[in-house]
């Protein structure tokens, strides 16, 4: 194909240009042709195409997500907020800690190594570009059922490639979560999150200003993987019918990030860039376009100069290429001979490629040829936004009717005792080394706590043991349900897994997964979602630092069930403090908050087939009672663990087989609700007897319900009249099944 | 008592083996691969991870930096050298220790609490451990699996060179569960667990790993 450059486009407004094919629609493109006031270069329409996808442009989710923005609550934490790569938080001593949670899910799919791989390199260097270390990763994930055979193809990829990922390059993989639903088996969700440390006076900004400052692309040399990624794959529904897609995932070089990483540091050490962005989705047309934008508009790029791994690329695949483990910094010339060098030392390739302008337009051209001239802002920012239309589904009034409440319930002792081991044995709830072992926890040597605990604990300073502890969650079958109520308890859960280390919550994000935005039923699960983390968000009193929406989720009509998955920062004056769900010796064991009768959308149900219902009551006000209850009394507090999936039966026997001890426990009222309801603010505790009346005395004043359960001690879980199951089964039942599912 | 410890591109422990040193009373010395002066220290560490990406073969690269050229005539005059994990890699394909590291028999990279036992205590690095004690560090690799033919394995073990076993359920499938090795000197040491992540029961299992790094600082002080 010839070259088409801005002067030939001018000249041939009639040339049939293939704007469908890149995923953009009629009038879509005829808004190009008016901002630019002709037809638009074969390379601005690729640039146009990938930054006005739904993956970079949010022009579904846009007119919702703007309640973060509305709805915020006053918070002195803030450092930067929505809108750079991450969200920054003040967490004392002068540090400052960003986090992000961001989905790779179709390339997952697709490809699960590379996938799930190269998402865990996107989230890293988006919060390398921060200024940050990155000191810590977590991984929701979720994918079909356990046992069907995709599930064997995809799950044991996708684990894979987070480890063989995360392992190289040095950043400990420390939590997430693994949950299996049928709603999966065709688009599993892998979100990836980061945690990065820096000083404040570190923080770096995506924004290129200075006429004169050069633009340095540095990293990885420019090939051809991951060509329309973001176009093609990210906003497009998986059907049947389509050929396979594999070329457009990325392929990832943790070894290249790794270098990447410590030269970025270096060079942010001696403050050498005025600002900086990593390329993820989209490439190089994102990069110049949102540094542009962010700056005075005007940038100058040769194209022809950045190097290349396939030599035949055209300027279009160039510019659109989502080659991993590239970076783009605005450096005064000053500070260039240094940048340079500090680049050489760590063998990374290094290369101008173009320079800030005082005008207001991305000019970029190919050989001296101009091919884009663009106003940089209508590429990044002023895509089309989209007030898709959204409506209650007309079953979900039937599906709210039919509650798991009125399900035939277990009574016996034989009955609830099976019912506990196929719980306790379901996949969901079994026992998640075979995966947390492939992960390296340890590198850094900050590690207080991870998975299985609630929430991460990281220390970030080792002088005077400040640290951060962060949890994301999210039950898909609650959202179903009730989307706003099922966010508030995704918020409420996140919230809690952070508090019962003794740490005080400080932030949101979130990874936004849901079906197609094109679906009414899907749009209004979506706004629901949005407005009900706005409102919780500003209940709470915690800013949302940032997110990341991922649509289209679905095969053919059927959508996942809609994932909102929370994360939570928190901040820990002392890591050495920190409470875990692991005690030692004898203890009382203390549940926190009040048992109610639900059971719709929970565990026992969901074994039982059934989904229906109303999701659990949630009461934000109540979880902060009891987060500030554990911090103040966490001298006291041996162990602490979230009820969540699987209420107290779940939550007593994980925190029994961690402690290696059994139990003797009495339960007042009906045992099945009392053991299966996941009635949400509920914390289980251990207390030293010496401790328990103090604590419990505590717990009154704080108006927080407590009951004395019993025990620990011996090698069984006595519930007292109820039943008796030896702590080694349970343990086995607890085992087997991950491993016997997916050894190969 | 100053102590190297070797960067690498893609070296990932070591700012932990830095750590370590420093805990056991140390003075941990960067020594950078790329350069051969060793800044007149009593001893080098070569730190765990994936060095120059672990490409062509874990270590295999490692092995003919400058740095190596330095370390290799040093150790063999007998200058304290303690590779771990990929360091113990890197040892192996310098012909410093026999033998080789293959791919776990789970074809998985593991990572887990690793009790492992103390065999010899007569090495540079091993002799603040009594006979037979047993403790437990983290074991994470990918490529840990200790391999080596029949005669050499004879020689190690006639000859006192088993620095550690695994304890239980042999995690990657090495031979006589060798968890870590040493020269016939003592003073090159190899081992597969991680020592420099079990300095503080915080941040880790236990903080007995500390004793390989006090076994030679105190010694030498």
């Amino acid at each position: 194909m010839a070259l088409d450059t801005v002067g030939i486009a001018t000249n041939s407004p009639d040339t049939q240009q293939p704007w469908r094919e890149l995923g953009l629609k009629e009038d879509e493109y005829q808004r190009i042709r008016e901002i630019l006031n002709r037809r638009p270069t074969s390379s601005e329409l690729a640039m146009y195409s990938v930054m006005w996808s739904e993956h970079c442009s949010y022009k579904s989710s846009k007119v919702h997500l703007r309640q973060f923005g509305e709805k915020a609550p006053k918070s002195d934490a803030l450092l930067v907020g929505i809108g750079e790569n991450a969200g920054v938080v003040d967490v004392g001593q002068g540090y400052a800690v960003t986090f992000k949670v961001e989905s790779h899910n179709h390339p997952s799919f697709i490809e699960p190594y590379q996938g799930a791989a190269t998402g865990v390199g996107g989230i890293v260097r988006d919060i390398l570009t921060m200024g940050a270390r990155p000191v810590a990763i977590l991984d929701p994930l979720r994918f079909g059922p356990a046992d069907a055979p995709d599930t064997k193809r995809v799950l044991p990829g996708v684990i894979a490639g987070i480890g063989g990922y995360g392992n190289c390059i040095g950043v400990p993989t420390v939590g997430g979560e693994v949950i299996f639903d049928k709603s999966y088996l065709g688009n599993p969700l892998v979100n990836a999150l980061c945690v990065g440390v820096m000083k404040h006076e570190d923080i770096k900004l995506a924004k290129a200003s200075g006429a004169g400052n050069l633009v340095v692309l540095f990293g990885a040399k420019t090939g051809g993987d991951g060509i329309g990624g973001v176009s093609v794959l990210a906003s497009e529904t998986f059907s049947e019918k389509k050929p396979t897609k594999r070329p457009a995932v990325q392929v990832g070089d943790p070894f290249t990030e790794k270098v990447l990483i410590e030269c970025s540091l270096e060079i942010f050490k001696e403050d050498l860039v005025v600002g900086i962005q990593d390329l993820g989705g989209a490439g190089l047309s994102c990069a110049t376009s949102e540094l542009a934008s962010a700056g005075t508009g005007g940038m100058r790029i040769e194209l022809d100069r950045v190097p290349l791994r396939d030599a035949n690329l055209s300027p279009e695949e160039i510019l659109m290429s989502e080659s991993q483990e590239r970076m783009c910094a605005i450096v005064p010339p000053a500070k260039i001979d240094r940048f340079l060098e500090i680049c050489e030392k760590w063998d990374v390739v290094a290369t101008v490629i173009g320079e800030v302008t005082s005008g207001e337009h991305l000019e970029i051209t190919w050989h001296g040829e101009l091919i884009v001239d663009v106003p940089p802002r209508t590429v990044a920012h002023d895509g089309p936004v989209y007030n898709r239309p959204y409506k209650r589904p007309e079953n979900q009034g039937d599906l709210c009717a039919d509650a798991a409440e009125n399900l035939p319930r277990p009574s016996s002792e034989a009955e609830l005792a099976e019912t506990i081991l196929k719980i306790i044995s379901s996949p969901n709830m079994a026992d998640k080394t075979w995966i947390t072992e492939q992960y390296d926890k340890y590198v850094q040597g900050n590690t207080v706590a991870a998975g299985p605990s609630d929430a991460a604990v990281i220390r970030i300073d080792e002088e005077s043991f400040l640290g951060v502890a962060v949890a994301t969650d999210c039950n898909g079958r609650f959202c179903k349900l009730d989307p706003y109520q099922g966010t508030q308890l995704a918020l409420a859960e996140a919230f809690r897994n952070v508090a019962v280390t003794g740490a005080k919550p400080l932030a949101i994000t979130n990874c936004l997964n849901f079906g197609s935005p094109e679906d009414p039923g899907v749009m209004w699960q979506f706004a629901e979602s949005v407005r009900a983390l706005a409102d919780g968000a500003l209940e709470m009193g915690l800013p949302v630092t940032g997110g990341n929406v991922s649509f289209y989720n679905q095969t053919g009509d059927v959508a996942i069930v809609p994932t909102p998955v929370i994360g939570i920062l928190g901040v820990i004056d002392d890591v050495r403090k920190a409470i875990s769900y692991k005690f030692t010796g004898a203890k009382e064991l203390i549940l926190l908050g009040e048992t109610l009768e639900e059971l719709s959308g929970g565990e026992w149900a969901d074994g039982c087939g059934h989904l229906g219902g109303v999701p659990p009551r949630v009461n934000l006000q109540k979880e902060i009672v009891l987060a500030d209850f554990i911090h103040a009394q966490r001298d006291y507090i041996a162990a602490a663990h979230d009820l969540s999936d699987g209420g107290l039966a779940v939550a007593l026997i994980e925190m029994l087989l961690q402690s290696k001890t059994g139990a003797t426990v009495s339960i007042h009222g009906d045992p099945f609700m009392h053991l299966f309801s996941e009635s949400s603010g509920r914390i289980l505790i251990a207390v030293s007897s010496e401790d328990s009346n103090y604590v419990v005395g505590k717990a009154a004043d704080a108006g927080i319900t407590t009951t004395r359960l019993g025990k620990s001690g011996g090698e069984n879980l006595e519930i007292s009249g109820v039943l008796s199951l030896s702590m080694l089964h349970l343990q086995e039942a607890n085992q087997r099944t991950i491993p016997a599912l997916f050894n190969a | 008592m100053r102590v190297g410890v070797v960067t690498f591109p893609g070296t990932l422990d070591d700012h932990d083996a830095a750590r370590a040193v420093k805990y056991a009373g140390g003075e941990p010395v960067s020594l950078w691969h790329g350069d051969t002066d060793l800044k007149d220290v009593a001893g080098v560490i070569l730190p765990g991870g994936f060095s120059y990406g672990d490409y062509l073969r874990c270590g295999a690269i490692a092995r003919f930096s400058p740095i190596m050229s330095s370390i290799i005539p040093a150790a063999e005059n007998g200058l304290p050298v303690l590779g771990i994990c990929n360091g113990f890699q890197v040892l192996c394909e310098s012909h410093l220790l026999p033998g080789a590291l293959t791919r776990n028999v789970g074809l998985h990279f593991l990572c887990r609490d690793q009790e492992i036992e103390i065999v010899n205590t007569q090495s540079a690095w091993s002799g603040d451990f009594t006979r037979g004690q047993r403790i437990t560090i983290p074991l994470k690799n990918g490529e840990g699996s200790y391999q080596c033919d029949d005669k050499t394995l004879q020689e190690l073990e006639e000859n006192n060179q088993v620095i550690a076993r695994y304890v239980g359920i042999n995690p990657n499938g090495s031979r006589n569960a060798i968890a870590g090795i040493t020269n016939k000197q003592g003073n090159v040491v190899g081992i597969m667990p991680h020592p420099e992540h079990a300095i503080d029961a915080l941040t880790g299992p236990s903080a007995a790993g500390l004793a390989f790094f006090t076994s030679l600082v105190r010694a030498r002080v």
